[in-house]
């Protein structure tokens, strides 16, 4: 059962964070509408675009998940293994999203990957 | 002025967005660790055994911990799409990945759990990744500035 979440969260996250970075660079957020008052105009406009009800689809799913794997395992287990996330979509941004990933980048993503990794363990 | 509107110098500019993006970076990261926390906490304090029923799940989001989580997290959810808007994924993922660490320190501090040497240098892997991710520039692929 533990596993199984692990994984259903793994793959849901990956789905739900490729949408949402490709949806918001279409259209992106600027700093002003993040105060109180714009908010439910933000709200609105974000309900209104399919990938992103499709990454909020995706969100729901692990979220749940992640509650049933906080009910049969450790905080600090729970959290970190879901991490393995990580170099799986760096590898998805790069080819799917095209961003430019330089060495460092490469880098410091496989130093969070192994330290996730050795936080699981 | 230019058409009503002041001429900033572009390296200001560039670092007036970074400094944005930084921001709502460490607002991403705090959301998510106290909203872990609380959904951690009301999880761990209730009573009923779960199953897989959906309407266990749902009861179980208005008892206060657990609401307090999901309206972090939510308010987590929201700042984080802004994020993604502002700067790569691949550079979002490393450096929000500090909310992993806060939380293993907070599972020990307030659950008592054990926190071997192992996790402490996973800890020390994920902030040297995070220490080489915050030297590449946040955005590659979106020129756009966060006004």
């Amino acid at each position: 059962m533990k596993w199984l979440m692990v994984a259903i969260i793994v793959g849901s996250t990956s789905l739900a964070d490729l949408l949402q970075s490709f949806e918001m660079k279409r259209h992106v957020v600027a700093a002003e509408d993040l105060r109180p008052g714009r908010l439910t105009a933000m709200l609105r406009g974000l309900a209104k675009r399919g990938p992103l009800v499709l990454a909020v689809f995706f969100m729901a799913i692990s979220f749940f998940a992640f509650m049933k794997l906080l009910s049969v395992a450790d905080l600090s287990f729970a959290v970190p293994v879901t991490a393995a996330s990580v170099a799986l979509e760096t590898v998805l941004a790069c080819l799917v999203l095209h961003e430019k990933v330089t060495a460092l980048r490469w880098a410091g993503a496989l130093c969070v990957a192994c330290g996730v990794t050795l936080l699981a363990m | 002025m230019a058409g009503g509107r002041a001429v900033v110098d572009l390296p200001t500019a560039t670092r007036r967005i970074d400094l944005k993006t930084k921001l709502l970076t460490l607002f991403v990261v705090c959301t998510n660790v106290l909203g872990n926390f609380s959904m951690s906490w009301g999880m761990k304090h209730q009573s009923v055994d779960l199953g897989l029923s959906p309407l266990a799940y749902i009861r179980l989001i208005f008892t206060p911990w657990v609401l307090l989580g999901t309206t972090l997290l939510i308010l987590w959810l929201l700042s984080r799409m802004t994020l993604l808007g502002w700067a790569d994924l691949s550079y979002v993922l490393p450096m929000t990945s500090i909310a992993y660490v806060l939380s293993a320190v907070l599972g020990k501090v307030f659950f008592g759990e054990q926190v071997t040497w192992q996790r402490w240098l996973g800890t020390a892997f994920i902030v040297i990744g995070i220490i080489c991710v915050g030297l590449t520039a946040a955005n590659t692929t979106n020129q756009e500035p966060a006004r």
